[in-house]
């Protein structure tokens, strides 16, 4: 790997991590209201709300401001939930586990299964496969998550009593070893998949244009001029150069896969962001919601630079000039 | 002056528009997409004459399934879901109506003062695209909402806010490709103002990659909106489709109506918009092929090296 890549690589980040900051700072400072009047209520006292207002360095300069919430920040203080009262990272890292569960199981499955997908609509384009397989992605494209959840529970789980509609594990069983992570593979099922559901469209877009366009190349008509089947040419030479862009986007995906998740959750009660998320929304439980935009945001710069560190492991001719 | 710029690459003469719209209504995907979508423009359009009043007024007892009276039953307080389906496609209207504009002027304007003039504009406006593409636009939304409340109004501005990056870099980078093309340099040569050449010469060749950018725009917006009122964080005086979702999880395993119309609504409308953007794809892709066919030897050149 290219190690003056890796090194712009890895400095992009720090502008990434400024944006960040600076986007999340303007917001809550263009935020209409008072917040020295929203912590300690509208008494009329302006010698306590001057007290408060030195307190909390409200009375500094922007900049002063702005340092202090980027230090604040990256040394992992979020400040205070409004609501619960508890410190806002401990908040969101004891649900971070059961999210990430259900992400990167529907990360897995829906690369799977739209790589798989892809591949067998690209074997005959336009054919009646490829074209049912068109028509299913865009479809997914257009369902909420949030209702396909719904719609999982009303045409699965009512109607064959299969799996168990709310939370991560059976409460009246005490399960342990073994059972215990099969409770939880059984609570996992709907969630994951209908996660898995939006992305696998876009996967097996990505996946049968790539192979078609690989299927396109000459080295791939080498290959079949030397007696290679089509098949044969298609697993082993034209899907491995048609899966770089499938990792491409994993990045992106992680982002689209946060908010599905939330949305996924909430709806089969699952204990992971999503329940908190809810409740900040609807207390307007800012400070959760800022650390929400940051948990994220900060994720999001960690995969893409994970995937353009793996992408330009794999393809050699990505570098720097 | 048109004479000469129609003849060569500008798309921008009546007659190509013309074409373009028969082929688009030809195409299956557009045909059903423009058929989906009027269907949801008409009822948004028509909410006060199909369902005239109130769509938080009692109708009926409460949980009714689908009826002849009761089309898509009623909910849990007895408020017909016929009628909310109606008028959530108004508010989904307005919204998708009021970001898109807001958004489609902020990004075309940003992509092409940035594209046309190049240099330090370029590069600040893109460095500020970026800044706002670093942060992920649902927990963004999310929290300028709970910051800033949840009028109709605010949703718009806050969408919008948050609607335009990609616009501005499809456009820009749509700029660069005609920017210094013969007929640019020919008005400019001959003394058109920067206005004139943008207006005429320009814009015309941004717009059709552009629509299909915000039509794309449209059909998340439509679906971030129906999210934020998932999660309560929707305009609580106007219906709204997402508001409906989520009041129908508890009466679930008893109403199936009370999800499934609302929730179809919403599919309809995003796969109606997606189906109209994909076929405008299509028909600019078709051109652009004859475009490349007329520029044979263009083809022949060899291409960049990726190392």
């Amino acid at each position: 790997m290219n190690r003056r890549y890796v090194v712009r690589r890895l400095l992009q980040v720090l502008p990434a991590v400024a944006s960040i900051l600076v986007v999340t700072f303007a917001v809550v400072q263009a935020a209409p209201g008072d917040p020295v009047v929203a912590v300690a209520g509208e008494s009329g006292n302006d010698e306590y709300y001057a007290f408060m207002r030195e307190k909390f360095g409200l009375d500094r300069p922007v900049i002063e401001q702005f340092w202090t919430y980027a230090t604040n920040v990256l040394r992992g203080d979020l400040g205070v939930s409004f609501v619960q009262g508890q410190e806002v990272v401990d908040l969101i890292l004891e649900r971070v586990p059961a999210t990430l569960l259900l992400m990167g199981t529907a990360l897995v499955v829906s690369t799977v299964g739209g790589v798989v997908l892809g591949a067998l609509a690209a074997r005959r384009p336009f054919g009646p496969f490829d074209l049912g397989v068109s028509a299913g992605a865009l479809i997914g494209y257009a369902l909420p998550s949030f209702w396909l959840a719904q719609l999982a529970m009303l045409t699965i789980a009512f109607r064959t009593g299969w799996f168990p509609i709310q939370g991560m594990t059976d409460a009246r069983a005490d399960y342990t070893g073994l059972a215990h992570y099969l409770d939880i593979a059984r609570h996992m099922v709907l969630p994951a998949l209908v996660l898995a559901a939006s992305e696998v469209a876009l996967i097996t877009r990505i996946a049968r244009t790539g192979i078609l366009a690989e299927m396109d190349s000459d080295y791939i008509k080498v290959a079949q001029a030397k007696g290679l089947s089509p098949t044969g040419a298609l697993m082993h030479h034209a899907l491995r150069n048609a899966l770089l862009p499938v990792v491409t986007v994993v990045g992106t995906r992680i982002g689209f896969l946060f908010s599905g998740a939330v949305l996924v959750e909430t709806v089969f009660g699952w204990p992971g962001l999503g329940r908190l998320v809810l409740s900040a929304a609807q207390t307007r439980d800012h400070p959760l919601l800022l650390g929400m935009v940051l948990l994220v945001a900060f994720s999001l710069v960690l995969s893409n630079l994970l995937t353009d560190l793996l992408y330009a492991r794999v393809d050699p001719r990505i570098r720097y000039r | 002056m048109d004479a000469a710029t129609g003849a060569g690459n500008a798309p921008a003469a009546p007659h190509r528009w013309r074409a373009a719209v028969r082929r688009f209504v030809r195409h299956p995907a557009g045909l059903t997409g423009l058929i989906l979508t009027l269907v949801v423009i008409v009822a948004g359009l028509l909410a006060e004459v199909i369902s005239p009043g109130d769509p938080f007024r009692t109708a009926g007892d409460p949980l009714l399934e689908p009826s002849g009276t009761h089309l898509f039953g009623t909910d849990n307080l007895g408020r017909d879901v016929f009628d909310a389906v109606i008028h959530g496609a108004r508010t989904s209207m307005i919204v998708v109506l009021g970001v898109s504009a807001i958004a489609s002027v902020i990004g075309l304007a940003i992509g092409i003062v940035a594209g046309y003039r190049g240099g330090w504009i370029d590069d600040l406006l893109m460095r500020i695209t970026e800044i706002f593409q670093s942060v992920p636009r649902f927990f963004l939304v999310l929290l300028i909402v709970a910051l800033f409340g949840a009028g109709l109004d605010n949703l718009i501005y806050v969408l919008a806010f948050t609607s335009w990056p990609t616009l501005a870099r499809v456009s820009r980078a749509e700029v660069l490709s005609v920017r210094d093309r013969d007929y640019v340099e020919a008005a400019r040569s001959i003394g058109a103002t920067d206005r004139r050449i943008v207006l005429r010469h320009v814009l015309p060749n941004v717009l059709p990659t552009a629509m299909v950018v915000i039509a794309l725009t449209g059909s998340r917006i439509i679906l971030l909106e129906a999210s934020l009122s998932f999660l309560g964080l929707g305009d609580p005086t106007v219906m709204s489709w997402g508001y409906l979702v989520s009041n129908a999880q508890q009466f679930l395993r008893t109403a199936w109506w009370m999800s499934v119309f609302p929730g179809a609504a919403i599919a309809i409308s995003v796969l109606g918009i997606n189906l109209m953007s994909d076929a405008l794809n299509d028909v600019l892709a078709a051109y652009s092929k004859r475009q490349a066919k007329r520029r044979r030897w263009r083809l022949r050149m060899p291409r960049a090296s990726t190392t």
